[in-house]
């Protein structure tokens, strides 16, 4: 009986520990390999600018002239494409998301 | 004859989870008419073909839909990588099936967890949507992402499924079924629930193909329509057969989307098993230059893209038909003759997804 199935669910539940997490005062557990905030080596990069040109959102900007890689994190989708190309492999997607960001200011490595 | 009222249904509204408006014209507690009108959240995604590549615009077609997103994907690859006459990989063909079933899974179990919000039985909205976690969790472990996958690209895919995390999904796949059943035997034999679909909502056979149902909505009266019958990625190597149910009703629709929850941890099984080794993804070289209607099965049903290149980076014309835009006549006629209550029972029913339909 699908009644007495649902009463047996509801009833164990009860006395198990909840399925959430307990944020924040327990992380969420990083799953390997997840997309999250994307990372420079800056010591490596050549600034030949590839990564902003292919951007999908336009989330980078790479001066040349003073050497300078920008960032708009509110931009930015996690997409990869980026670490994919980048010849000197400079780029990585970290697990985790960072903090979150207040502002729309450009970051600069 | 009562008074006739309108009731506007939407676009804001607690029990729909996507903005579609619909007037609905009542006598009594009777609906007699339905009048559905969309365009709350038109984002114009069809026309940045002109701005993306065509390599580029893979990231804006998994973003059509945030359920779909994978299909979607794969849909626009399939129809590049046809144009393009690119040989695609097997093993990528096989981790595509894959990752779309896995999609299928978690969009049936979105909808049954909406679904038993709709009449109201919360424990089992939270139970459908806890058991979804779980295989979110898988996604985002072989993907990279829970709902955006980003996993496919045109020539291939992106990533690789270990065999260690192949051995993995599977056994947490044989879980998650086990607590499926759970739910799906509440959705199929609770009384209360089976008081809410029986018999309610019905379009028969005729109607359903002459309106243009597809999907669950089509294959619940009775018609063995699917697009993975046209052998699309792997489908041709695995074992695979429609679910259908004949009575046309909300049960029969609701039955065939959790026989399908069902059938697609199988078909994940087998595409496991029978995954050759290999490349996953092939180097793509030249422009697209011709035109292909890619056709693949979502969860709700059969999605069309129209895709035309000529020989520049951009495509000249994109165009998607998604499921939702198809299943909106048969919803119409469903919704004309019933009673006011069963409306957002009856609007679940077909698996809306306004995001899909405005693109």
């Amino acid at each position: 009986m699908a009644f007495f199935q649902m009463k047996k669910m509801i009833l164990g539940w009860t006395f198990r520990t909840p399925v959430t997490t307990r944020y924040p005062f327990a992380p969420r557990k990083i799953c390997p390999g997840s997309r999250g905030r994307l990372d420079i080596t800056i010591a490596n990069c050549i600034f030949c600018s590839v990564c902003a040109k292919r951007c999908p959102t336009d989330a980078l900007v790479v001066d040349k002239a003073n050497k300078k890689w920008h960032i708009d994190r509110l931009r930015c989708i996690s997409c990869g494409y980026c670490v994919e190309l980048c010849p000197k492999k400079c780029l990585a997607l970290a697990g985790d998301h960072g903090i979150p960001t207040v502002t729309k200011d450009m970051e600069t490595f | 004859m009562g008074t006739r009222t309108l009731i506007p249904f939407g676009p804001q509204h607690p029990v729909l989870p996507e903005p579609i408006h619909i007037d609905l014209v009542v006598e009594d507690e009777k609906v007699v008419e339905a009048i559905p009108s969309i365009g709350f959240i038109h984002r114009g995604l069809e026309k940045l073909v002109e701005k993306k590549d065509f390599i580029e615009y893979v990231y804006v077609a998994e973003r059509i839909c945030g359920i779909c997103s994978f299909i979607h994907g794969q849909t626009y690859c399939q129809g590049i990588e046809t144009i393009m006459k690119i040989p695609v990989p097997p093993r990528a063909h096989y981790l595509r099936t894959i990752w779309g079933e896995l999609s299928r899974i978690h969009s049936h179990l979105l909808w049954a967890g909406l679904m038993a919000d709709a009449f109201g039985f919360e424990a089992l909205f939270m139970h459908s949507w806890r058991i979804r976690e779980r295989v979110l969790d898988l996604i985002e472990a072989t993907t990279g992402g829970r709902v955006i996958f980003g996993s496919c690209k045109v020539g291939g895919a992106r990533r690789d499924i270990t065999p260690e995390q192949m051995h993995w999904l599977l056994g947490e796949l044989a879980e998650v079924e086990k607590e499926m059943r759970l739910i799906v035997d509440i959705f199929m034999n609770d009384h209360s629930v089976k008081h809410r679909l029986c018999g309610v909502g019905v379009i028969s056979k005729d109607d359903a193909v002459a309106l243009g149902a597809v999907g669950p909505t089509l294959r619940g009266s009775g018609v063995a329509d699917d697009m993975r019958l046209l052998k699309y990625a792997a489908f041709g190597d695995l074992d695979f057969q429609p679910i259908t149910r004949s009575d046309g009703d909300s049960y029969s629709r609701c039955a065939v989307r959790c026989a399908e929850l069902f059938q697609s941890v199988d078909l994940i099984r087998q595409a496991a098993a029978k995954m050759p080794a290999g490349e996953i993804a092939v180097k793509v070289t030249g422009t697209p230059d011709g035109e292909f209607f890619s056709r693949v099965e979502q969860p709700r049903g059969e999605v069309v893209y129209y895709i035309k290149g000529n020989g520049s980076k951009n495509l000249v014309r994109f165009r998607a038909r998604t499921p939702t835009f198809a299943n909106v006549p048969p919803l119409v006629k469903m919704l004309a003759g019933c009673e006011l209550a069963d409306v957002p029972v009856l609007v679940l029913t077909i698996d809306p997804c306004i995001s899909c339909t405005e693109r």
